[in-house]
C-alpha cells in the first residue's frame, strides 16, 4: 500500500508542477520603485502595469476605463512621465520609478496639486483625479509656469465626464502659482 | 485581456531578424506596444511571441550629418517632439509630433511602430512622403533602402518582410529658402484628414521652383499627388496661389477618400481643399519669413 501511496503522491506532485506550469508561463523578475519602495516581484509577460499595480500591489488610485490609452483614468507616472497603465506591460516598469496617486502626499501633508483640487474644485465623482494630478505633476515639474494653452495642451489626452475643464485648469493654475512662491 | 504569450528580447537586429524567421507568423515585433498591445486585448491578433527590440542599442538615436536627418525607428514621439536637431533644422516635423495623440501615447509609441503598422489615420508619412524620406529595413543578412512612397501598401499594410525590422528613417535636409508645413483635422482621437505641402522658392522669393503636396488619413494610404504639384511648379507667387483652388480639387481626387466613421468621402474631400490652401499658405509664410533672413530655414 506504502508503494501505492507514493506513486499516487510522485504523480500528484509531478500534476501539481504541470499545472503551475500553465498557471504560469514565463516569468520575468523585476526590480522596481514603487512610491518610493523597492519592489521585488515576478511578472509574466503578459501582465499589465495596471493589474500589477491594482491586484497585486493594492494600489486602486489608478482605475481601469476606456482601456485604449484614450481617457487617462489609468495614468501613472513611470520615471517621473505619465504612462496609460491599462495597456503597458508590467516587464516594461523593470528598474525604473512608479509613482501613483497613493505616492504622492509626503509624511501626510498633501501635494500642492491635491491641495489646489480641492480648493478648486477641480473634482466631482473623482473617478478621472488621480490622472489629472499625476498628469499635473509631470507638467508642474517641467515647466512651472504653464499658459493656460499649454495646460491644455497638455492635459488633452485627460478625459472628465464632470466637471466640464474648466475647475481643473483653475485648480492646476492655481498649484503652479502657490508652488512658485515657495 | 491580454492572452499569454512570451517574450524575447535579442540584443540585436540579427538575432532579432533570426527569431523573425524561426517563429513566423506565430511572432511580432514589440515597440512600443500602443497599437499592437491593442489590437491583442481586442483579441483582433493573436501572437505566441512577442520580440521586444528596445534592447537593440542605437535605435532610438537622432542624428544630423551629411546634409540628412537621421531617426532610429525606435525614437519615441516625445523624443521626436523634443529634440534639438529636429527643432533647427525641421521644425515643422517637431510640431506634427507634438500633436500626434495624447502625452501618454507619445511617451510610449515610436516613429517606426507608427509606419509599420500603417494605420491610415497617422501623422508622420504624410510629411515623410514630401520630405522624401528613405527607410532602412534589415534582416540578419541583409539591408535595403525603401523610398517611402514604396514603403504603404495599404491599410495596415506595408512591403516590409516578415523577418524585416524597420531600423531607420533619414530625411534630406532642405535646400535655403525653402519651407514645409503640415495641417490635420479632426474631432476623433485620430486624425481624420492631414496634408503636408513643401516648398521651394527661387533666390529672391518671387516663384515657386518646388512644389511638393501629400494627403493622408482619408484613404488607405497617404499619397503623394504630383498632379497637383505641377499647378504650383515653376509658377509666380501669384498664379500659384490662384492655381490652389484646383490644386486642391485635383489633390482632393486623386486622394482616394474613402466615406467611414471620420466623415463621407465628399465631406473629406473639401476638407482636403481647405487644408491644401492653408498648408500653402503656412509653408509660404515660413519661406518668407524665416527663410530670407536665416538664408535657410525647413519648415
Ligand atoms: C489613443 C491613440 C491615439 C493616436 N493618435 C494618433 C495621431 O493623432 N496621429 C498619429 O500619427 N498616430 C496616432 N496614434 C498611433 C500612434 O502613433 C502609434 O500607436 C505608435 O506610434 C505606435 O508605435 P509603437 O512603438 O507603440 O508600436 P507597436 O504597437 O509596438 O507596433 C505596431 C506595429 O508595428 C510593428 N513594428 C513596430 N516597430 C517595428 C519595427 N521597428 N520594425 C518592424 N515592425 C515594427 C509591430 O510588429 C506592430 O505590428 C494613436 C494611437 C492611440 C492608441
Ligand atoms: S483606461 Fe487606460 S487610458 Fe483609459
Ligand atoms: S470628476 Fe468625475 S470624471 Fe472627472
Amino acid at each position: 500500500m506504502g508503494d501505492v501511496n507514493q506513486a499516487g503522491r510522485a504523480r500528484e506532485s509531478c500534476m501539481a508542477k504541470a499545472m503551475s506550469k500553465r498557471a504560469h508561463g514565463q516569468l520575468i523578475p523585476i526590480s522596481l520603485t514603487i512610491n518610493g519602495a523597492l519592489s521585488e516581484i515576478e511578472v509574466e509577460p503578459h501582465e499589465l502595469l495596471l493589474d500589477v499595480v491594482r491586484e497585486r500591489l493594492g494600489l486602486t488610485g489608478a482605475k481601469r476605463s476606456c482601456d485604449v490609452q484614450v481617457c487617462g483614468a489609468c495614468t501613472v507616472l513611470l520615471d517621473g512621465r505619465p504612462v496609460s497603465s491599462c495597456t503597458l506591460l508590467a516587464f516594461e516598469a523593470r528598474g525604473r520609478e512608479v509613482l501613483t496617486i497613493e505616492g504622492l502626499a509626503q509624511n501626510g501633508k498633501l501635494h500642492p496639486l491635491q491641495d489646489a483640487f480641492i480648493e478648486h474644485g477641480g473634482f466631482q465623482c473623482g473617478f478621472c483625479t488621480p490622472g489629472m494630478i499625476l498628469t499635473a505633476k509631470t507638467l508642474l515639474d517641467e515647466n512651472p509656469d504653464p499658459t493656460e494653452e499649454e495646460v491644455i495642451h497638455f492635459m488633452q489626452g485627460n478625459i472628465c465626464r464632470c466637471t466640464g475643464y474648466k475647475k481643473i485648469i483653475e485648480s492646476i493654475t492655481a498649484a503652479a502659482k502657490k508652488m512658485k512662491k515657495k | 485581456m491580454l492572452k499569454r504569450f512570451r517574450l524575447e528580447e535579442p540584443g540585436s537586429v540579427e538575432e532579432a531578424a533570426e527569431l523573425l524567421a524561426r517563429y513566423g507568423e506565430s511572432a511580432k515585433v514589440y515597440a512600443g506596444g500602443t497599437e499592437l498591445l491593442l489590437a491583442m486585448k481586442e483579441g483582433l491578433i493573436r501572437y505566441e511571441r512577442l520580440i521586444n527590440i528596445k534592447q537593440i542599442p542605437d535605435l532610438d538615436q537622432i542624428k544630423l550629418g551629411d546634409g540628412v536627418l537621421r531617426i532610429g525607428a525606435l525614437s519615441t514621439h516625445r523624443s521626436l517632439a523634443g529634440s534639438a536637431p529636429l527643432k533647427e533644422r525641421l521644425p515643422a516635423f517637431v510640431r506634427m509630433e507634438e500633436n500626434v495623440a495624447n502625452i501618454r501615447v507619445r511617451e510610449v509609441g515610436t516613429i517606426g511602430g507608427n509606419l509599420c503598422f500603417a494605420e491610415p489615420h497617422a501623422d508622420p508619412g504624410t510629411l515623410l512622403l514630401v520630405l522624401g524620406a528613405k527607410l532602412t529595413a534589415e534582416k540578419a543578412s541583409a539591408r535595403r533602402e525603401i523610398p517611402i512612397e514604396k514603403f504603404f501598401v495599404g491599410a495596415y499594410e506595408t512591403c516590409l518582410e516578415e523577418d524585416e525590422i524597420l531600423t531607420g528613417i533619414e530625411m534630406p535636409l532642405a535646400p535655403a529658402r525653402s519651407s514645409l508645413a503640415y495641417l490635420k483635422f479632426g474631432y476623433l482621437e485620430r486624425p481624420s484628414v492631414g496634408v503636408a505641402v513643401f516648398l521651394a522658392l527661387d533666390g529672391e522669393g518671387k516663384s515657386v521652383t518646388d512644389a511638393r503636396v501629400a494627403v493622408g488619413c482619408v484613404g488607405p494610404t497617404p499619397k503623394r499627388i504630383e498632379e497637383a504639384e505641377s499647378l504650383l511648379k515653376g509658377k509666380g507667387l501669384q498664379d500659384a496661389s490662384q492655381a490652389l483652388g484646383r490644386a486642391g480639387e485635383v489633390a482632393a481626387r486623386a486622394s482616394d477618400a474613402i466615406s467611414d466613421l471620420h466623415g463621407s468621402q465628399d465631406y473629406k474631400e473639401h476638407i482636403v481643399q481647405v487644408l491644401l490652401k492653408r498648408t500653402f499658405q503656412q509653408a509660404y509664410g515660413r519661406c518668407q519669413s524665416g527663410g530670407e533672413s536665416q538664408g535657410e530655414l525647413h519648415g
